[in-house]
């Protein structure tokens, strides 16, 4: 153990493959993502089915415009992204409420729990406050057990409603989750 | 290569948008959308008035969406610098639906014209070859933008188009600014639903 490794990445959480059959009955089509350890098994499961297309951007920004442009053509999508990736799209976030559109953003957080890189600090630290000054209703997820149905109500009042919302797991959630299936 | 003939933006997406058919149209911000407003406003035109860097992504997704119509970006170089990473994304997903047009006047027009990376030698269509996206030799001439205005439809792609244009300004041809607006009108004319 060198004190780093703090996101096994071998990781299989429960809670992941509540969040895709959620995706699944939700009909969601489009998948955009930049990677991140605790979203490696969604990112796996979407990948692996045929009715969804995974994009992999090279910045979380574009995931917001790639969404945007599915859902002008009538699919639903959602972004992953780590906290980081929320300041990426400050700017693009503005594509979204001028145009009411729905976004969907499942965000795995960094730099609030026993976080090793301090470099994630601060962006983890702002991530609700930046989301909610661009209008997009953060929901945070502690529990296990509240990711599926935190991400099926996230997703309704979204693309029912025309809405921005994100999906914030916690950084103890995919943690404690992770150190417990090692051990 | 200044002093290569270059041609009239205004004139080149008219052309380019004159027999459209099916085809789907994201604008960049600034001049790219006036000139997609003068050829003719159309509800399958997504007006962008801001979110610079995205027009090429928010193409990716339409095209992704829409496999079965012809979808093209059409932004300035300007715009295509800022989303750069775009073009590695779209040459990854490699949608066959999906063209990325630029009109390259080599200056940031909207803000006094000051030089782009183009300017010093930067080749878009270099780059977008750099990640798998067949891209088309710099368009100078109409006879190429003819050939380009085919092969939208042809939706073997994705193709990537630079326009080298000149630095003429025209009269600003404002389209509606109200992107719920444009936005429920081209979901409407495409989907046949709302919101």
């Amino acid at each position: 153990m060198n004190g780093t490794d703090v996101q096994p990445a071998s990781a299989v959480p429960a809670w992941a493959d509540a969040l895709y059959d959620v995706l699944v009955r939700q009909d969601v089509r489009q998948v955009a993502y930049v990677p991140d350890a605790g979203h490696s098994r969604l990112i796996e499961l979407c990948a692996g089915n045929p009715d969804m297309t995974t994009t992999v951007m090279t910045t979380e920004e574009d995931g917001i415009a790639l969404l945007a442009g599915a859902w002008l053509g009538g699919d639903r999508g959602v972004l992953l992204m780590q906290s980081s990736g929320v300041g990426n799209c400050v700017n693009m976030f503005t594509l979204i409420e001028n145009c009411r559109m729905p976004l969907v953003a499942i965000v795995t957080m960094r730099g609030e729990w026993g976080e090793f890189n301090p470099w994630q600090a601060q962006m983890g630290q702002a991530t609700p406050d930046v989301l909610a000054r661009m209008g997009v209703q953060a929901h945070r997820v502690d529990d296990p057990e509240d990711a599926a149905p935190t991400l099926d109500a996230a997703i309704r009042q979204s693309f029912d409603g025309s809405l921005a919302s994100a999906v914030l797991l916690s950084q103890r959630l995919i943690g404690r989750k992770a150190f417990t299936e090692e051990g | 290569m200044a002093d290569e003939p270059r041609l009239d933006r205004r004139e080149a997406v008219a052309r380019l948008l004159q027999d459209r058919c099916d085809l789907l149209v994201v604008a960049g911000l600034g001049s790219a959308t006036y000139d997609c407003a003068a050829a003719g406003d159309d509800p399958r035109n997504f007006y962008l008035w801001g979110a610079m860097g995205g027009t090429a992504a928010m193409a990716l997704g339409l095209a992704q969406a829409q496999p079965e119509r012809p979808v093209a970006a059409i932004t300035g170089d300007g715009d295509m610098l800022m989303g750069l990473g775009s073009l590695a994304t779209i040459g990854a997903a490699a949608p066959a639906n999906l063209s990325v047009i630029v009109l390259d006047n080599e200056v940031y027009g909207e803000t006094g014209a000051q030089p782009t990376a183009i300017a010093r030698g930067v080749s878009l269509s270099e780059v977008a070859r750099g990640c798998g996206i067949e891209a088309m030799d710099d368009i100078r001439d109409m006879n190429a933008l003819a050939t380009l205005a085919g092969r939208l439809q042809l939706r073997e792609g994705p193709l990537f188009a630079n326009i080298k244009i000149t630095t003429d300004e025209h009269p600003r041809v404002l389209p509606a600014r109200d992107g719920a607006y444009l936005r429920a009108r081209f979901r409407e004319a495409v989907l046949g639903t709302g919101p």
